[in-house]
Formats: C-alpha cells, sequence, structure tokens
C-alpha cells in the first residue's frame, strides 16, 4: 500500500516535470512575453510604459530589477531578451560577451546631493566643496569654503556626515564619473566605479537607504538617484555646471544635459555637460541587446517583438510619459541616434526593423 | 518488515540529503574563492583595503572579519549576564509561576521578531538615543548594532539554559537545602556547575546567530570597510558587505565576496567546533 503511493507520488513528480519543461518550449513559440533584467535606476520607469505597452499590444514584458550588473550578466548568459544597465559596457565588457552587443538610450536621470540641514533653504556647493565634502576633508558645514559659495546664509556649527551607497550601484557610477572629471584629488585617489574606497562617511543600502540617513541624521549630506529625490521632494543642494552657473537639479535642466555631442554607439556619460543650463550630474540609461537576435533558439517573432516594444520606448509616446516617474526624456536628436542603431539589428543576417 | 525497512530508507536519504547539501556549498564556495586566493593569496585575511574601482581593484577581508568578531563579542557579553538572569528567574527562581511564564513567552516572542524588525527599531529608536546621550555624532557603528543584537540573541540563550537548568535534577537540589544552602548557593554550587555545558551550549548558538546576523547589522553599523577604531566606530561585517555588495559584483569582486562567506563559513564551523570541545571537556 505504502509503496504504492510512493511511486504514485514520484510519478506525479515526474509527470510536473514534464508539463514544466513542455510549458517552456510553448510560450517561446507563440513568443508574446519578453523576459528583461538589469537596472533598477529606471524600473519605475520601465514598468510603467512595459504595462501600457502590453494593454496596447497584448506584449507582455517580465522586468527584473537585479542591478545593471545582473542585466549584463543575464545577457551574456542569453536567458533574457533585453538587459538593461546605467553604465554602458566598457570595450573589455563587450568582448567578454558572446555577441556583438548594442545599446539603446531610454531616458535620462541625474545623482543629486542631498543634504539635512534644517536652517538653510537653499544651498549652494562648488565642485571644489564636492571634492572636499566627499573626500572628508571639510569636516563642519561652517567651514568658510562653503561658506565662500553661499554668501548671506547661516551654515551651523555642525559636524558633516557623509552618506554613500554600500550597494554596487549605477548611481555610484554616474556620481564618481562627475567627481573624477572635476576633481585631481578624487580621480588619483579615488576613481569611477559602481561602488568605491570611500574616504569617509557610512555606507547605506539603496537610495531609499541612503534618502533615509540623511533624513534621520543632522548634518548629512550625500548622493541620491534624482528620481527618487523628485518623488520625495528632499532638500538638494545647487551645483555648478561647466559653464559656470548654479544649476538646480530639475527635469528640463537634467534633459539639456543630452544636448551635447552625442556619439553614433550613444555609449557616453553626460556628466559636466558643456550646456549653460545643464545639470552636471546627469547620466543616460540604456537597454543593452544582440545585435545579431538569433540565439538559443530564439523565434523571429520573438525578435521582432523585442525590436518594436524597444523602437516605442524611445518614441514620443513612451518619452512623453518619463517626466511622471520623474526621469527626464531623451532629446530628439539622440532619439534618432538610437532609432538608426535598431534599425541595424538582425534576425539570421536580416534586418528586422524596415 | 517493510515499513521497518522503508523508515530506514527514508532517514538514510534524508541524512544523506543534508550532507550533500552542506558538502555541495562547501565546493561551490571553495572553488568561488579560488580566483581570489590565487590574487591575493593568505594576504587576503589580513589586510583591510577594499578598493572596488576598476583598474586598480584590491581585496582585503580583515576589516569585516574584525567587524564580525567584535560586534557579536560585543553582543555576547552583553547578552550573557542578561540572558543567564532571565534563565534563572524563569527556570529556577520563579519556576512554574505565571510571572515566569509571562516572562518565558515574551522570550519566546522575541525570538519570533523578524531581524529587519530589529533593525528598524535600532534605526529609529535606539541611534537617535545614542545621538542624544552624546556617545557617537550620527549613531551608526558598531557599538549600535552590537546592542540591537544581543536583544536578537537573548532569546537562544535564554531558553536553551532554562530548559537546562530545569532538567537538574531535584534531588540535588534538595540535598543542597537540607544541608542549609542557601538560594544563591545551590544557584552557584549545585545549578550552575550541573547545567554549565548546556548553557555553555546555547551561549554558542547565540554567538553563532550574532555572527551571520545580516540586515538589522547592516541598517546600523555603517557599512564603512574599515578596521573599527574604536567601539563607537563606524565598520562593517562579512555578512553584510556580502548583502551589499553581491548584487553588482562580477569578477575578482565576485569571487572575494565568495571568499568572505567561505570565511565566515570557517569562523562559524571552528566556533562550533571549539564549543562542542570545551562542553565534553566539562561534562
Amino acid at each position: 500500500m505504502k509503496k504504492s503511493l510512493i511511486i504514485v507520488a514520484i510519478a506525479a513528480i515526474f509527470a510536473s516535470c514534464g508539463n514544466g519543461t513542455k510549458k517552456q518550449t510553448g510560450t517561446e513559440k507563440s513568443s508574446v512575453s519578453l523576459a528583461a533584467a538589469g537596472a533598477t535606476f529606471p524600473q519605475p520607469f520601465y514598468n510603467l510604459i512595459f504595462k501600457n505597452y502590453s494593454e496596447k499590444t497584448g506584449v507582455t514584458v517580465d522586468y527584473g530589477g537585479v542591478g545593471s550588473g545582473g542585466g549584463i550578466r543575464s545577457l551574456k548568459d542569453q536567458v533574457i531578451d533585453f538587459g538593461a544597465t546605467d553604465a554602458y559596457l566598457s570595450d573589455d565588457q563587450a568582448k567578454e560577451m558572446p555577441a556583438e552587443v548594442v545599446h539603446i538610450p531610454t531616458c535620462i536621470g541625474a545623482v543629486v546631493i542631498a543634504y539635512n540641514l534644517p536652517e538653510v533653504a537653499e544651498l549652494k556647493l562648488t565642485n571644489a566643496n564636492l571634492e572636499d565634502i566627499f573626500m572628508g576633508d571639510i569636516k563642519k558645514w561652517n567651514d568658510p569654503k562653503i561658506a565662500a559659495s553661499n554668501p548671506g546664509v547661516k551654515l551651523p556649527d555642525l559636524a558633516v556626515t557623509v552618506v554613500y551607497r554600500s550597494d554596487g550601484s549605477g548611481t555610484t557610477f554616474i556620481f564618481s564619473d562627475y567627481m573624477t572629471k572635476i576633481g585631481k584629488r578624487w580621480a588619483e585617489k579615488i576613481g569611477t566605479g559602481k561602488s568605491l574606497n570611500w574616504p569617509a562617511g557610512i555606507g547605506a543600502k539603496g537610495n531609499p537607504g541612503v534618502a533615509g540617513t540623511i533624513k534621520q541624521t543632522v548634518g548629512a549630506v550625500g548622493y541620491i538617484g534624482s528620481e527618487y529625490s523628485f518623488a520625495q521632494s528632499i532638500a538638494t543642494a545647487k551645483l555648478q555646471n561647466a559653464a559656470g552657473n548654479f544649476i538646480e537639479p530639475t527635469i528640463e535642466s537634467i534633459s539639456a544635459a543630452a544636448k551635447g555631442e552625442i556619439p553614433a554607439d550613444t555609449r557616453i556619460m553626460i556628466t559636466n555637460s558643456t550646456d549653460a543650463d545643464a545639470y552636471p550630474i546627469s547620466g543616460m540609461t540604456w537597454i543593452i541587446l544582440y545585435k545579431e537576435q538569433a540565439y538559443k533558439g530564439r523565434t523571429k517573432e520573438q525578435a521582432e517583438a523585442t525590436l518594436k516594444l524597444l523602437d516605442w520606448v524611445i518614441d514620443t509616446d513612451a518619452q512623453l510619459v518619463a517626466p511622471q516617474v520623474h526621469y527626464a526624456p531623451l532629446p530628439a536628436s539622440t532619439v534618432e541616434k538610437a532609432k538608426a542603431i535598431l534599425r541595424s539589428v538582425t534576425y539570421n543576417g536580416e534586418i528586422i526593423l524596415k | 518488515m517493510k515499513s521497518e525497512k522503508l523508515t530506514k530508507v527514508i532517514l538514510f536519504l534524508s541524512s544523506l540529503t543534508i550532507l550533500l547539501v552542506a558538502s555541495g556549498m562547501i565546493y561551490s564556495l571553495a572553488g568561488g574563492s579560488v580566483l581570489a586566493f590565487k590574487t591575493f593569496g593568505i594576504k587576503f585575511i589580513y589586510t583591510s583595503v577594499w578598493n572596488p574601482t576598476e583598474g586598480s581593484e584590491n581585496y582585503g577581508a580583515l576589516a569585516f572579519i574584525a567587524g564580525t568578531i567584535i560586534t557579536s563579542v560585543f553582543a555576547l557579553l552583553v547578552c550573557l549576564p542578561l540572558a543567564l538572569s532571565t534563565a534563572l528567574f524563569i527556570g529556577e527562581y520563579y519556576r512554574d509561576k505565571p510571572v515566569s511564564r509571562i516572562v518565558g513567552t515574551m522570550v519566546d516572542l522575541l525570538a519570533g521578531i523578524p531581524s529587519i524588525v530589529y533593525g528598524l527599531w535600532g534605526f529609529y529608536v535606539l541611534r537617535p538615543l545614542i545621538v542624544d546621550l552624546g556617545l557617537s555624532p550620527q549613531g551608526y557603528g558598531i557599538f549600535t548594532s552590537g546592542i540591537v543584537l544581543a536583544i536578537m540573541i537573548i532569546p537562544y540563550a535564554t531558553s536553551i539554559s532554562t530548559e537546562i537548568i530545569k532538567m537538574v535534577p531535584n534531588d540535588l537540589k534538595e540535598a543542597a537545602y537540607s544541608l542549609g544552602a542557601t538560594r544563591l548557593e545551590v544557584i552557584t554550587n549545585v545549578l550552575i556547575p550541573n547545567a554549565r555545558s548546556g548553557i555553555f551550549a546555547s551561549f554558542i548558538l547565540a554567538f553563532g546567530r550574532a555572527l551571520g546576523e545580516t540586515m538589522a547589522v547592516t541598517m546600523l553599523i555603517g557599512n564603512a570597510n574599515v578596521v573599527p577604531e574604536s567601539l563607537f566606530a563606524t565598520g562593517n561585517t562579512m555578512a553584510s558587505v556580502i548583502a551589499n555588495q553581491f548584487g553588482e559584483a562580477d569578477g575578482l569582486k565576485l569571487s572575494s565576496l565568495i571568499a568572505i562567506g567561505l570565511l565566515l563559513f570557517i569562523i562559524t564551523a571552528l566556533i562550533n567546533a571549539a564549543g562542542k570541545f570545551i562542553i565534553k571537556r566539562f561534562s
């Protein structure tokens, strides 16, 4: 009796396994559902527009917010249709991929400097101030160097507590890319990366962690993704851009950062933009996909669905939605370049989008 | 007889699964950390640089090993008197009285609280208190996370110690009382000597839990990758650096994080082994 029960149970397990694999191959053939994974920074934007897209066309997109590194890894393992990353693939990284990968920018975000000084309504920081603060050289808020950038503002005699991301992050990458461009000491000692060897301060996990820590700690200063700070209305500092103007981070000033020269493959950091109205710590975020879409048994239908979706993402419909979730839309010149890239993607050597 | 055989097979298979899982974990941890140990050698264990910047990548685990051991030992020292007194209160002084049942239930309740809730409490209640007391300018660090860890491990040490204390034979205690011993003398001369190996084991278990705690510590320790200079300095632990950084890690960094995982595994195993050895010697 017991033996037969066990046999039944085992048979049931095997049967369910069989079902599972059958189902998987089944969805691959019908191919109206796409899998994607990557950066968490643009995730609210993607979630919103992918939902809109699926209501419109029936194509569902399953986006996993696993971080830029995870997105690149998943694409490398060829388990997703496209990945998303806040940092474009370096030449070395591109070489490690099994095939050629193209970059499609989707929207622009920025990194803002948030602070907690209850009595200071407006704070201006020069690039030298930023470097001194984040290198741990300015220890008090009433330091004459900060006072010099803020005439007429009464700065408190409080300790400066730097808050940074303890997890690897595209936000840290954009921030440190900017710091490397503007600070000699920073470039020498710290450099650019998704996580850094911080000389001072405390770490907190994720944008919410950094924002929460700043909110709870009087005298704290740190960097946060603009999309998060806009949604939470956190006090942010005005920064001095390459033209010398103090710029408040807004959707317009962030979008302005991408008005400069963008290379044909769109792989560029737009921090420290030369545009007079640009907020200096801005950055694009990309979707990455294989230039040759026929891999790991993907159908032509699936490849077409991927390309059509991405073409829609950079078009007006989706771009107009970006400010709703606090991202800056791509300027027209950049959209044009991205469209050209999409039209170079092939399936078995044949161009997919005509 | 058939069911006898079946039981045997099931028991055998379950034990085998545990063996396979444990050795599989060691195998994959060891395999993943090969790159880190090949690159840095034994230096990985005693240097404290953690520089993930591409081009000048350099990793050492000392800061995290130090942070883990210091927070856990501190937590154990704070937990020790509290847990032992509570165990004596429940298991001996007020044994089977309503008040001890209430305290016992509260202790078990503490064990059931998820660590993220401890972290929240530490972040919003304990940390501002430490700032107000002027112990540290922002309240993050070894001290704050150690206190929260101590509270988290109290239930483990307390409930096992209580059971052990309750198991001390009444005959022994009564014999001591009949010889004119006071209650305190019974505790120090009869109860604790008889129960010490079990009590010790309960603290080893609590210590092991403190070593591996991740979430609450990450929220409170400050996540600064340096060897802590004082009790109020910020630091980082092995578990929390892994939780924080594995998501975006690849190559050498990923391997270094896995190596830290392996070291944590080894440290926990060593402490368990040492505990077992001491228990054997004492009993």
